[in-house]
């Protein structure tokens, strides 16, 4: 009846189990309770989870990182408390097989579920408003994609209370993520909750290409447009291409351990060798399809705070399509050390460096940016000058590394390891904060607390370097990855070091938390009523904050990069000139329950095939297949604004503005 | 190109005096306790490089050390000056700097673009040859120089035990190498289940092990003494404790560990292969004499022996 579920499944030995599990349960049991209470049910359901608004989309996927931050962070610092304890002879308090779960769910949820809702968000909140148009080319889809990530979330989550997480590492190679090796539910949580989610991932990469490749203001042409656009666009190319791969290598695992089918086993002809080439062709892409967008928030931010032009447009543009393209040219680097040989090795280390050159560009062009500007220093621009030094760094330490007999003896250390967070906090998270903070005061009409923005920054820069410098050190003294424990006394002052790290990144992501809480009660007096609070270049800043569900009542004309910031120079330049403003009655999509039931049904359908409950997975598909079919045959996909309150909102926003 | 970054800072700001020092005996005995605190930084540090791979033991080990300090040098070269100039550029041009010039509409310069394409692609075209004839140099299995003609060990990565086995003498140890210092070590590698990385750091190069396939390495102690070799992949539960010592020994001592391994009773049949095989964390050492020759091959090929099918004894 329920499949391989039994009370078993339910970790009732492990005491720090059961306790989050209660904390985490009580905590979701009170919010609920609250909405409740407070009968915040339909303005919920009504304003956001059905919301095809790609603004409100993208402020849910960045709740969901921000969210998922914690989860993955609190399985960092219980990995950096272990390894700072179990030294020569101790065990700590981790036995291998929770610590082994730990480090391939931190992750997993780092990459997928947090820094991927974290670029996802900002892209799906700001192209759109930055291309002058009123929202992405498929909204429901975009809402389907959204919940689709949800569904991966939450069955990700119910691993850690409804058995077991895979004890794989984040990647799962086989032999050891096979049914022989990996006999438990921990793989298929791992495989069923990245297939839901890659699905959403892959269906918002054709969503995002489409908008940007075919909804673009008038006048807007792939030379005008702003460059977080151009790098959102070389991203979501890139999930475009390197998503299905991943999909289908998951789906060959799939096969082999749910129907004895041999792709990736040791015998019958299998080869797991080639399970690690197809994950790697997705996960390189993959480092770029985050990497990129934060590239794109750089840019904007260092271009806005510095008063003046990108240096280098077209160089940039030219660079970020280069590392579109090479980004596929180079997943061998992640296994120089499997014997390929010399002249495979050599391309692979001399295509890898490669991508340091329109890289390193990239960082010269910003360097530029900053020459000859009047920079105001707020709290975005304090994260891409953190990034920019970090950067560099993480940079060299990659470069080293692209070297194959470099790469011989520093492969798998924690070399690797603080060379990889070196890019990815130095890189991903903080282009993620200096988003976050550029575009809060667009999506909510306020800004965030400066001082306490600072504070955050100083935080988890200081936290970053204290905690993977010594990692560094490590590595280059033989200390390699996933360790619950090792014997090396001399190595532990440096675990301490780096947990002392982790604690000033614990105190950043509180302070974010603190930061929020703060800036919302003290909104007032940060109102931004002009709808350009940086005195920004691009159209996202020609419209009020928070702008109209329909974003421009007029769609602006573009003559050339910065449009707004030249419509600053010239007034009325956005607009034709002289003629009347005459609004017309729009229409924009109604919100639709398509995506929470789509993911609803998926996560049954997870859930069932994890556990084997073949009955319930029947019935989730056939659910899945019903709200499909329902979507296809619905008619009143859209409701009519009409021309009369268009105006009117313009005209307060317009007179609103004139106050301030 | 009117602003070129020849005239990078066009004045000089104030700059404040710089104060007396201050010297007290209570500063001297302070200065002392620094010192002390900085040597013993420095010795911590020194001593945790020991046995990493900055301290390499063998001609491998060193070339790739060097190689480090290269990339590290020529990128550094490059890197500090972008660090610099970024807090440089960020600090001088800051709004509140009267004597910083604002050029809100400078955009393009053709030649400083030239520059910017121009100094990340010369490094990499150096780093570059670097990769590809250090790729080939030390590529895992080509031979070593030497005039010694190699010893064969025949690596094997169980859950979670080293097995090596010394084709040419009939031999094997479980979680312990030992070999001779200044003749080169040719090891061909194989999995019995999960892929493990063979790394001993002082002495260069790791590479995977993987079932049913065959990897080859080649590597030197030049000095002696014990070093530490351990699995760089994860492999499952016992990964941690899949280390083992390696002990460089003088031709006479290797010569000496063999006549004590031939002389112990235990022998590596089917039967203890199979437990050996098993699941488990590390067993400790052990030694077996009388070998089989075709052992490695076997199970290189899949076909590891059974329980069941007594070893053909050599």
């Amino acid at each position: 009846m329920f499949g391989r579920l039994t009370w078993a499944a339910i970790p009732f030995d492990q005491p720090i189990v059961i306790v989050t599990s209660g904390v985490v349960g009580a905590m979701l049991a009170a919010i609920l309770l609250l909405v409740t209470v407070k009968g915040w049910w339909p303005y919920l359901w009504r304003e956001w989870l059905t919301s095809v608004d790609h603004k409100r989309i993208g402020v849910m996927y960045m709740v969901l990182g921000l969210v998922m931050l914690v989860r993955g962070f609190s399985d960092a610092i219980m990995m950096r408390s272990q390894q700072a304890l179990a030294v020569a002879g101790a065990a700590g308090y981790l036995p291998p097989e929770h610590y082994d779960q730990i480090f391939s769910a931190h992750g997993t949820i780092m990459i997928f579920f947090v820094a991927m809702p974290f670029v996802l968000g900002l892209m799906n909140f700001a192209v759109p408003l930055q291309l002058g148009v009123r929202d992405v080319a498929f909204p429901v889809l975009n809402s389907v994609s959204f919940w689709l990530t949800a569904s991966g979330v939450l069955l990700v989550n119910l691993s850690l209370f409804v058995g077991e997480f895979a004890r794989t590492g984040w990647l799962a190679y086989p032999p050891l993520s096979e049914l022989a090796y990996s006999p438990g539910v921990g793989v298929d949580y791992y495989l069923w909750s990245l297939q839901i989610s890659g699905l959403g991932t892959l269906l918002s990469g054709i969503n995002l290409t489409t908008t940007i490749l075919k909804l673009r203001a008038p006048g807007m042409g792939y030379s005008r447009m702003p460059i977080f656009c151009w790098t959102a666009l070389a991203s979501n190319l890139l999930i475009v291409a390197a998503f299905p791969v991943l999909t289908a290598t998951f789906a060959m695992l799939l096969l082999d351990r749910y129907c004895d089918f041999h792709f990736f086993t040791t015998e019958l002809g299998g080869n797991p060798m080639m399970y690690v080439n197809l994950i790697w062709i997705w996960g390189h892409p993959e480092v770029y399809i985050l990497i990129l967008p934060a590239f794109g928030v750089f840019s904007e931010v260092v271009a806005t705070f510095s008063g003046k032009p990108l240096f280098g447009y077209r160089s940039m543009v030219v660079a970020t399509m280069a590392i579109c393209v090479l980004s596929f040219l180079v997943w061998l680097h992640h296994f120089f050390t499997m014997g390929a040989g010399a002249d495979v090795n050599g391309f692979f280390g001399i295509a890898t460096m490669i991508i340091a050159v329109p890289t390193g560009v990239k960082i010269f062009n910003w360097l530029f940016t900053l020459y000859g500007g009047k920079i105001r220093f707020s709290v975005p621009i304090y994260w891409t000058l953190g990034f920019m030094v970090t950067f560099v760094i993480g940079g060299m330490t990659g470069v080293m590394m692209a070297i194959p007999p470099a790469d011989f003896v520093l492969h798998n250390s924690l070399f690797l390891i603080a060379h990889f967070h070196n890019t990815a906090i130095g890189g991903v998270v903080f282009g993620a904060m200096a988003g976050y903070t550029y575009w809060f005061p667009k999506a909510f009409g306020f800004k965030l607390n400066e001082r306490l923005g600072k504070a955050v920054f100083w935080c988890w820069f200081i936290g970053f370097y204290l905690a993977f410098m010594p990692l560094y050190a490590l590595g280059l003294m033989g200390a390699t990855r996933r360790m619950q424990h090792y014997s090396n006394p001399e190595w532990q002052p440096f675990m301490l070091v780096a947990l002392a790290g982790a604690v000033f990144i614990l105190l950043g992501i509180l302070l974010t938390v603190v930061q929020l809480v703060v800036s919302i009660r003290t909104r007032n007096q940060n109102r931004d009523l002009t709808g350009d609070p940086w005195n920004g270049r691009t159209l996202e800043w020609s419209i009020p904050s928070p702008p109209p569900a329909w974003n421009f009542a007029l769609l602006p004309q573009v003559e050339r990069t910065d449009a707004f910031w030249m419509a600053k120079q010239r007034p009325a330049a956005l607009h034709e000139s002289g003629a009347p403003k005459t609004y017309t009655s729009l229409h924009l999509p109604r919100s639709n329950p398509t995506g929470v039931l789509l993911a609803f049904c998926g996560t049954v359908l997870g859930f069932a095939l994890i556990w084997r409950i073949w009955w319930l997975a029947a019935l989730g598909l056939f659910g899945a297949i019903l709200v499909a079919l329902v979507q296809a045959w619905r008619t009143d996909q859209e409701i009519l604004v009409p021309a009369a309150e268009v105006e009117a909102f313009e005209r307060t926003s317009a007179s609103r503005r004139s106050f301030a | 190109m009117r602003h070129a970054a020849g005239a990078l800072f066009q004045r000089v700001p104030p700059v404040g005096g710089i104060g007396p020092k201050r010297v007290s005996s209570q500063h001297d005995s302070m200065e002392k306790h620094r010192c002390r605190v900085v040597l013993l930084t420095a010795t911590v540090l020194l001593s945790s490089c020991r046995q990493g791979v900055l301290d390499p033991r063998g001609p491998v080990g060193t070339a790739e050390r060097l190689m480090l300090y290269d990339a590290t040098a020529i990128m550094l070269a490059v890197g500090v000056p972008v660090i610099l100039l970024t807090l440089a550029f960020a600090w001088w041009f800051r709004a509140g700097n009267p004597y910083a010039r604002y050029r809100p509409d400078w955009e393009y310069s053709g030649r400083i673009e030239m520059i910017i394409w121009s100094i990340p692609a010369l490094v990499i075209l150096f780093l570059g040859g670097i990769a590809w004839v250090g790729s080939h140099q030390l590529d895992p299995p080509r031979a070593l120089k030497s005039n010694s003609p190699p010893l064969e060990v025949q690596v094997v990565s169980l859950d979670w035990q080293w097995l090596f086995i010394y084709p040419g003498q009939h031999v094997a140890s479980l979680n312990h190498l030992v070999i001779p210092t200044s003749v080169p070590v040719r090891f061909s590698l194989t999995s019995t289940s999960v892929m493990n990385s063979f790394f001993i750091p002082q002495l260069g190069s790791q590479i995977y092990t993987m079932a049913g396939m065959t990897t080859q390495l080649n590597l030197q102690a030049d000095h002696q003494g014990t070093y530490r070799g351990i699995s760089a992949q994860f492999s499952g539960e016992g990964f941690a404790d899949m280390r083992f010592d390696v002990d460089a020994v003088s031709g006479t001592g290797f010569q000496a560990w063999l006549s004590g391994v031939r002389a112990s009773s235990q022998v590596l049949d089917a039967a203890t292969f199979t437990q050996l095989a098993s699941p488990s964390r590390a067993k400790g050492t052990a030694t077996y004499a009388d070998v089989s020759g075709d052992l490695f091959e076997a199970i290189a090929a899949g076909h590891p022996p059974a329980a069941s099918t007594p070893l053909a004894r050599h």
